[in-house]
């Protein structure tokens, strides 16, 4: 098996923040931290897309290489998760990933960051799989029960595609033939107007009749 | 005179030792260096119940349910 990976489909994503919903509900995730979230480009503009960002799980993680504690490791699926004993709370890791992945909850009075908390991949931590302190630190672990992160199967457009980066590129690639370009696509055009007419052209000169006067 | 040309030796040593000090600097480009994980270890998603360490049995349910998100074989266009 390849590498776990998700891939957002901007053609398909509504902006429902369903995916938000079912990640925060099916990890018990704490106030103030969003694993997932939406990012839309263009908010209000015809042709405005979306797309929801977590942790996209780097084949070569910079939140790995600036650890100061090593806390990061990649499981053999590609997923990549740390352990929370280790966390020291310092937030390179969240200078350091492009995506903003890496959140950390307010654990004092004085806005002292908590232990880092992240995406992932519905594949719990470094406990003993579905256990209690596992759920409590990590979330659930879907992976170990045979299923794909809650984010992905709850989307209702199935824009968001997670699982074996083979197969849903394999599903993308799929689908992105399927649909064609232009005004094939469900879009813009479809639901707002049709494209813009070709400038019409010259009307072309009345043909003389036969055999009348010039 | 000695002590004139004494004085000249010192501060022409100190200058030279001066100089020669910044063919000594070192290139401050870092270098980074892969960390090991310093954490407990995990156990792959197969391990326990139901799957058992059955990993073949793992990733055949696992590539199956990825299909389920693909519309076009569920629905069988």
């Amino acid at each position: 098996m390849a590498r776990m990976k998700f891939l957002c489909d901007a053609e398909r994503c509504i902006e429902c923040n369903g995916c938000v919903t079912a990640c925060k509900q099916e990890n018990d995730v704490p106030w103030g931290v969003n694993r997932r979230r939406v990012v839309t480009i263009n908010d209000g503009v015809p042709g405005e897309r979306s797309i929801s960002v977590a942790c996209m799980h780097c084949s070569d993680a910079p939140c790995m290489a600036v650890c100061p504690v090593d806390c990061f490791y990649r499981s053999e699926e590609g997923v990549v998760l740390h352990d929370k004993d280790l966390c020291i709370g310092c937030g390179y890791c969240f200078y350091a990933c492009p995506f903003g992945a890496p959140q950390f909850p307010q654990a004092g009075a004085f806005g002292v960051r908590g232990k880092m908390d992240k995406c992932t991949f519905c594949a719990g931590g470094p406990e003993k799989d579905n256990s209690e302190a596992e759920y409590r630190k990590y979330g659930r672990n879907r992976l170990a029960e045979g299923k794909l992160p809650a984010c992905a199967e709850m989307c209702s457009t199935k824009a968001l595609l997670g699982g074996d980066g083979d197969t849903i590129a394999e599903i993308y690639r799929q689908r992105a033939t399927s649909r064609g370009k232009g005004s094939e696509v469900w879009g813009w055009s479809t639901a707002y107007g049709r494209p813009e007419a070709p400038k019409s052209a010259p009307a072309p000169a009345p043909a003389a009749a036969p055999g009348g006067k010039s | 005179m000695t002590k004139l040309m004494r004085l000249m030796a010192v501060v022409s040593g100190a200058m030279a030792a001066v100089m020669l000090a910044g063919c000594g600097e070192r290139p401050q480009v870092i270098e980074y260096k892969q960390g090991k994980y310093q954490g407990k270890p995990d156990e792959p998603p197969y391990a326990a119940a139901p799957f058992n360490g059955n990993k073949d049995q793992w990733e055949r349910d696992i590539r199956n349910r990825t299909q389920n998100q693909n519309e076009y074989r569920r629905i069988g266009t």
